[in-house]
């Protein structure tokens, strides 16, 4: 896991190199004045040493100068850190728009991965090499953090919200996946790996489980059928009661009282679970909350139905691998008959599902059994 | 080290003084409801020492447990609550009061010439809210304990920790009214009490970092006790302030959590560095360089420190933008501490410098002080912290500055003062030796946990990957020998209390006005209220005044004194 210089960890993302270089400048800074301090130290104490036990060193006044060099040169020095890391930090997080995206919820103690072709992880992530990866993620309980320490890049996940984060691997091979944040118990455990592969093992690793309901046609049969969101907002988010979805997202929405949201991932959770916080301009408060009906992993379904609906807006987010959509075609077909292979997807079976958030700090977390570990 | 007669015997009251501080009253009762600042400073320095004790086993267990990558010494959560309690119990019930309840407690108002603090009864309360704190507290801890982490954050506190934590937060909660009475005593006290012709610019620097700590303490700690109060009143009745499910903002907690919690790092460290200050002039012999910078850092400080929590949130998901200046304020405030040690060093320039068991801990606390304040700007910048945050780095980190600089100023403050606060010297060699024991246990502790950060080691993990262990057992080794360096003093200060050489009122022949009144002092402190007529540190007279640099500033002192 390492690379050839020592207590550096392997470099595997286009970030990587970028922070070992900021690294390696603030090193050699404080380097530098570890020893000058130390051998300047180091000499007076040995050359200006008590020689009798009565003498009066004569006093020494301040320095102007002095002070102002030692303080301009280490705020000079402060300012080239701050520049660089803040450059490292915002391409970091300034997101690509032609990403490929997967979504990630966590919950004490496993990291739960879905790509857009309806492959489901848990504690694995299989991405290919040289591509961008955008992940969306949010947590069914605490705050958790995602960290890949080969790429360099971490980022919390926050109940109630998402975030996002977004890498390049370079290079194939498997690396270490961490939870930073702690999360109670089991926090050490809930790691895994992130699986790089070559853009063809990818493809071949995403159809040989392609049997799986993408996270549109999830979000397709929410809306449709078992949430009746439709009966609202009309068939194919035409709208009706409530406002189009048709090219809502990514656009600015005019609210009632005047304010302006842009209508990204967060607003559409919200107003999903609830309506009224930011109520378009035009429309009655007139919808149900659907909070404590639909888990995270739905809510995300929903998300990427609804973004669906805005092909203009996420152009280039597809994957690369075969894109069997056979939710869609099934339509109301028990979800239980289709993906009936894990525990998992028997978890996310609205029919049965459990209650999205736990109300206590036992009730609920335990019921898919531990991580795989 | 020599402790004979002292060269400014014209200051020296006549010795031995038959009743001082200590044998002026006898009895349980005449300590307990004592209002003498010098009695109070000792209640406080058993009680922090037990806190110590009892925060040292957690550690230990902690590193014992880290040996092995698999977590098998003890249960998961019984680990998460061994950090947790360890954390807790050391910044809230060690780190905060150490320096300030202590020598503070002790040596303000000797060394501004007063009889006692501003408010003594208010000083004998804020020791008993401390107790009260530290009791509640460890009667959760002994209930079966909190396994939150110190950082105490939600939604997990208030929503899914089923562990002791309104009963914690009551014992922290209550604790914060100790420091804030603390402060308050200390800033009158400064303010109002100094003897006639002690000026701002005639003050100890330990003083100036008293005042700016006093600052931070009043300012800050009220939020502290907002933040558990709120955090209390969502664990019990969910009103929606922390966790999402019922409407609240989790990352709200983490602001509030460190508005106070930062500014608290510099609670931990200012008093550390006006001890530095002191050991390193009077060490020396020489007047401190350019003291008006190293007086208002300590006030810039403490003025940047409230600005810069944003820090700790860089992946929070909080603003890019708020991150960003956040970043910028927190080099800024690098500032003030890296002139500090720049000013130190100058300091020694032709000094007469002694080897004495405090200068060591002096001159160790500026090595390590160096690479913890350095390692803080790798946290700084957004690129590197994002990477770091969370690891093991910022563990060592957070240690160097805390153990390596607070609690070696801690250290070598009481064996700089043990004279003057027991009438009796500590054994020089056994203190040399358990002085380098320490400086060697704990790099060997803290360093390799640099070096595991950046491999990716996530905090607060009870089983890791194994590559990381050898680096753990490093550490862990590092602690054992940090542990006995520690033991070392605790056992010849206790044996120094009745069996140590009687010191003197000058032992170190300084010309500080703690050391011009007998050891230990009278209860009234001075015999006759002394009347300053020099500046701080001066050893020698001013007409010998040299200077460097190009900006001659002729016979004047070092600054203009400023009425009182």
């Amino acid at each position: 896991m390492e690379s050839w210089i020592p207590f550096i960890p392997e470099a595997a993302s286009t970030f990587a190199r970028r922070v070992d270089a900021l690294y390696f400048y603030l090193t050699g800074v404080t380097l530098f004045f570890t020893v000058l301090i130390s051998v300047v130290l180091a000499f007076f104490v040995v050359k200006y040493r008590r020689r009798t036990p009565y003498e009066t060193p004569r006093p020494v006044a301040g320095s102007l100068k002095l002070e102002t060099i030692w303080t301009v040169i280490p705020f000079l020095i402060a300012m080239s850190m701050f520049a660089w890391g803040t450059s490292v930090y915002f391409s970091q997080y300034r997101m690509p728009s032609n990403a490929m995206e997967i979504y990630v919820v966590g919950k004490q103690w496993m990291w739960k991965f879905q790509h857009t072709t309806g492959q489901r992880e848990i504690n694995e992530l299989h991405i290919p090499v040289g591509r961008k990866i955008k992940l969306i993620m949010t947590t069914e309980d605490v705050i958790h953090s995602f960290f890949v320490p080969a790429f360099r890049t971490k980022s919390d996940v926050v109940p109630g919200r998402y975030t996002s984060v977004w890498f390049e691997a370079t290079k194939p091979g498997r690396y270490h996946l961490f939870c930073a944040e702690y999360c109670g118990m089991n926090h050490s455990g809930m790691g895994g790996w992130v699986e790089v592969m070559d853009p063809r093992d990818y493809d071949n690793w995403l159809s040989g489980n392609a049997n799986q309901q993408s996270p549109v046609a999830a979000g397709q049969q929410l809306y449709a059928a078992t949430l009746g969101c439709a009966s609202c907002h009309g068939e194919k988010g035409e709208g009706g009661r409530g406002p189009t979805l048709n090219g809502l997202f990514g656009t600015s929405v005019l609210l009632e009282g005047g304010n302006k949201v842009t209508a990204d991932e967060t607003y559409i959770r919200e107003s999903i679970l609830n309506p009224q916080a930011k109520l378009a301009a035009g429309f009655k408060p007139i919808m149900p909350t659907f909070a404590g009906q639909v888990t995270e992993e739905q809510l995300l379904q929903l998300v990427a139905y609804i973004k669906s609906l805005s092909p203009s807006k996420t152009e280039g987010t597809q994957t690369t691998g075969s894109t069997v959509q056979t939710g869609a075609q099934t339509g109301l077909a028990t979800p239980a008959g289709q993906g009936a292979k894990s525990t998992e997807s028997q978890r996310m079976n609205p029919l049965n599902s459990t209650a999205p958030r736990p109300g206590s700090s036992s009730s609920g977390s335990h019921q898919a059994g531990g991580p795989p570990r | 080290m020599s402790t004979r007669a002292t060269s400014i015997e014209q200051f020296e009251p006549p010795r031995p003084s038959r009743v001082n501080y200590l044998n002026a009253q006898y009895g349980i009762k005449s300590w307990l409801l004592t209002k003498d600042h010098k009695r109070i400073g000792l209640l406080y320095l058993m009680s922090i020492s037990v806190f110590f004790l009892l925060g040292g086993v957690y550690a230990m267990l902690i590193r014992l447990e880290l040996l092995t990558p698999q977590g098998d010494l003890v249960q998961a959560q019984t680990y998460n609550k061994l950090f947790t309690q360890h954390g807790i119990i050391m910044v809230f019930f060690f780190l905060i009061p150490s320096i300030p309840a202590t020598l503070g407690n002790f040596l303000v108002p000797l060394m501004i010439g007063a009889k006692d603090l501003a408010f003594p009864r208010i000083n004998l309360l804020s020791w008993y809210i401390y107790m009260l704190g530290g009791i509640i507290t460890i009667w959760a801890l002994l209930n079966g304990g909190v396994d939150t982490g110190w950082t105490f954050y939600a939604p997990y506190s208030t929503t899914f920790s089923n562990t002791y934590v309104v009963a914690t937060g009551l014992g922290i909660f209550i604790n914060g009214f100790s420091s804030i009475l603390t402060g308050l005593n200390f800033i009158v006290t400064i303010h109002t009490m100094r003897a006639p012709g002690m000026t701002w610019f005639r003050l100890p620097l330990f003083i100036w970092s008293h005042y700016a700590t006093s600052l931070i303490m009043v300012l800050g700690t009220p939020v502290i006790a907002i933040t558990v109060l709120l955090l209390a009143f969502e664990r019990l009745a969910h009103v929606g302030i922390f966790d999402p499910a019922f409407g609240g903002d989790p990352i709200l907690f983490q602001h509030l959590f460190w508005f106070y919690s930062h500014p608290a790092v510099y609670i931990m460290v200012l008093p550390g560095m006006g001890v530095v200050s002191e050991l390193i002039a009077n060490f020396s012999r020489k007047n401190i360089f350019g003291y008006s910078f190293v007086a208002f850092s300590s006030i810039a400080i403490a003025v940047f420190g409230f600005l810069v929590w944003g820090h700790h949130m860089f992946v929070s998901g909080q603003s890019v933008y708020a991150g960003m200046i956040f970043s910028f304020l927190s080099f800024a405030v690098a500032i003030p501490s890296a002139v500090k040690v720049f000013n130190w060093t100058a300091t020694l320039y032709k000094g007469s410098i002694s080897y004495d068991t405090p200068m060591l801990y002096g001159l160790g606390f500026i090595g390590l002080f160096i690479i913890g304040g350095m390692t803080g700007l790798f946290l700084a910048a957004m690129g590197t912290d994002v990477h770091l945050t969370d690891t093991y780095f910022v563990v060592a980190h957070f240690h160097y500055v805390m153990v390596g600089g607070t609690l070696l100023a801690y250290l070598g403050g009481l064996h700089y003062w043990w004279p003057k606060i027991t009438g009796r010297m500590y054994p020089e060699m056994w203190a040399k030796f358990a002085a380098l024991i320490v400086f060697v246990g704990f790099n060997l502790t803290f360093f390799p946990q640099f070096l595991l950060g950046y491999m990716g080691m996530p905090r607060r993990y009870q089983a890791y990957a194994p590559e990381f262990q050898v680096l753990h057992v490093f550490s862990t080794a590092g602690a054992s020998i940090l542990g006995i360096g520690l033991l070392i003093p605790v056992t010849y200060f206790i044996w120094s209390f009745r069996y140590g050489k009687v010191a003197g009122a000058n032992p170190w022949r300084l010309p500080g006005l703690e050391w011009r009144t007998p050891s230990p002092p009278p209860t009234e402190n001075f015999a006759v209220t002394p009347v300053v007529t020099w500046e701080a540190y001066e050893f020698a007279p001013p007409e010998e005044l040299e200077v460097v640099g190009k900006f001659d500033r002729g016979d004047e002192p070092d600054h203009p004194a400023i009425a009182t």
